[in-house]
């Protein structure tokens, strides 16, 4: 059990390393990574000067370790367009991406893991079918889209809610439901993979044996065992989630990280644009060490392995 | 899902219908997907100017006909997403063979890249890559062929793993054939079926991306029409034009349909068992 949370943190080290080496590299392969940290207009003799102020003329393994040191504390400069630590106006937007991704994680559990456990009961049937048809649908739309429908019919054409902005609950149904569309799909269909596979388990026909309800065997025995490769899933999505979340914060202009890394891109400002990318790499490391973690306490077996 | 054989059938004509449209634009669109009347601005669909020309899907902002625009837009997005694919194909099955052959530190590092590429939100990653070294419809496919290998790896590794313990593996090494030969002539065939599978998926994750890059434009840089290029356009004039946004999108979903159909049923007859 040591051993295994030892082997594991260690493991979420070197991929945090590697998402550093990723986020550094970003700025290398333009060339001339001094170059991009100023504004494009300036005197040849200050961009010298900056270069060396700043080291870039170091060699290539010496500049690493003194990115990799600054990672490590959060520190990836100064934002070139707000003059504050990139790292400081990520973890000011965070709230936000956090409320829109919960949001959007609970309503698409919500209707996903109903409608994925109703497929596996009635497996083959026209329901089954329809609901399947349905995720295979979904997943086929371009979240953006699904979002700009949202708003055409909801905003532009009924104006029952806000197409874009913050400020009251009703500002995050759209956003939150644009990215849920985006994950029912996948949950749905992982949900009744798995509850497809677990009631055809032993304890299954020994729960409808000892006489329990259908109900109790579906919802309690079932779906517990199905949920766990649920968890892994929602956990290895969430770089998609987060994904789904740059572009859905874009289009409804939500205050989120997404939206600020988005614009850093637009504005060329890329230390705020590596904070962003290195924070949602940490957030989902620490999330699926989280879920490993979860699977030790949970399932037995995977202790003794 | 597809025991109604119906389904195959409208995901192969989907196909089809987009790959005529990437291949012949001109052969079905009806007008100049570039050319802008000012006179004609913002028509809704099934408009018959005094010409007695007829705009089945309506104009945009410039004139343009969105019709010709949305079969032009075919082009783009099945050029990178299949060039994406082929390339990113051809990584994952060269790392996946190598990590489950020797396993070792080849296994290591290829895995390790993995987890990182996992862990990094693809679409914030394209852009900023997109956006440092220039959008161009190489860029593009370069960008999300390099690091869109992760899913083959992963299946072609596992799958490796599984035959290199089998009896004619063992029987081929043992009448003196060396790695190249085990790898190309034994492991590789066998891993052909569920790399298949994972690359008709990716297909249609990768014509998402790209309209996704296009939509934030970072895509084919214009007057070339790019469906997502044309939703953003669409997306300003959504209160009073409600057709420029629609039907770009349209295309998206019905391509990718297409694409996730065949994909299903390819899983189904290549390799049931293999995970979502």
């Amino acid at each position: 059990m040591g051993r295994y949370l030892l082997r594991r943190l260690a493991h979420a080290g070197l991929v945090l390393v590697g998402v550093s080496a990723v986020v550094f590299g970003l700025l290398q392969l333009s060339g001339d990574p001094a170059a991009l940290l100023l504004p494009p207009d300036v005197a040849a003799d200050e961009l010298l000067r900056f270069r060396r102020a700043l080291g870039f003329d170091d060699p290539l393994p010496v500049r690493f370790g003194r990115f990799l040191r600054g990672a490590v504390v959060g520190d990836f400069g100064q934002s070139l367009r707000h003059g504050e630590p990139a790292m400081g106006l990520v973890l000011e937007r965070m709230p936000a991406t956090a409320a829109l991704a919960l949001a959007a994680m609970a309503l698409a559990l919500g209707a996903a893991v109903p409608l994925g456990v109703a497929a596996a009961v009635r497996r083959g049937s026209w329901f089954d079918r329809a609901a399947m048809g349905a995720a295979l649908v979904g997943q086929s739309m371009p979240v953006f889209w699904v979002g700009i429908m949202l708003i055409l019919l909801f905003a532009v054409w009924w104006r029952w809610l806000p197409a874009f902005g913050t400020g009251t609950p009703a500002h995050l149904v759209l956003p939150a439901v644009t990215l849920a569309g985006f994950l029912v799909a996948r949950i749905a269909r992982v949900t009744r993979a798995g509850m497809v596979e677990a009631l055809g388990d032993d304890y299954v026909r020994t729960a409808r044996a000892k006489g329990l309800t259908e109900a109790a065997v579906v919802w309690k025995h079932a779906l517990k065992n199905a949920a766990l490769p649920l968890v892994t899933i929602i956990g290895l999505d969430l770089g998609s989630l987060l994904g789904g979340a740059v572009i859905t914060e874009t289009l409804f202009a939500w205050p989120g990280v997404g939206r600020l890394a988005v614009q850093a891109i637009a504005n060329r400002d890329f230390p705020v644009v590596q904070a962003a990318v290195f924070a949602f790499g940490t957030i989902f490391v620490a999330v699926n060490l989280l879920v490993d973690l979860c699977y030790v306490v949970l399932d037995p077996r995977v202790r003794a392995a | 899902m597809g025991r109604a054989d119906g389904w195959i059938w409208l995901g192969a004509a989907l196909v089809l219908a987009g790959v005529v449209a990437a291949a012949a634009p001109r052969a079905l669109a009806p007008f100049d997907p570039v050319a802008q009347e000012t006179a004609q601005r913002l028509r809704p669909p099934l408009w018959r100017d005094a010409a007695g020309r007829l705009r089945v899907l309506g104009t945009d902002h410039l004139g343009r006909d969105i019709l010709s625009r949305v079969v032009h837009g075919a082009r783009v997005s099945l050029v990178i997403a299949l060039v994406a694919v082929a390339i990113a194909g051809t990584l994952g099955m060269a790392f996946g063979l190598g990590a489950g052959y020797f396993r070792g530190w080849v296994d290591d590092v290829v895995m390790r890249a993995a987890d990182v590429l996992l862990a990094l939100p693809f679409i914030l990653l394209a852009i900023a890559l997109v956006a440092v070294l220039g959008p161009s419809v190489g860029t593009i496919i370069g960008v999300l062929g390099v690091t869109g290998w992760v899913a083959t790896a992963r299946v072609v590794r596992a799958q490796t793993l599984s035959l290199r313990a089998r009896d004619f593996v063992a029987a081929a090494r043992g009448m003196g054939a060396g790695h190249g030969r085990i790898l190309f002539r034994h492991l590789l065939p066998n891993t052909l079926g569920p790399a298949t599978v994972i690359a008709a998926l990716e297909v249609g994750r990768m014509i998402l991306l790209e309209s996704a890059l296009s939509f934030l434009s970072l895509g084919a840089p214009p007057p070339t029409p790019t469906w997502g290029g044309m939703l953003a356009d669409g997306r300003v004039y959504l209160s009073g034009a409600w057709w420029l946004a629609t039907f770009p999108g349209l295309a998206i979903l019905l391509t990718v349909l297409g694409v996730n159909l065949v994909a299903d049923r390819l899983r189904e007859r290549l390799d049931p068992k293999l995970a979502l």
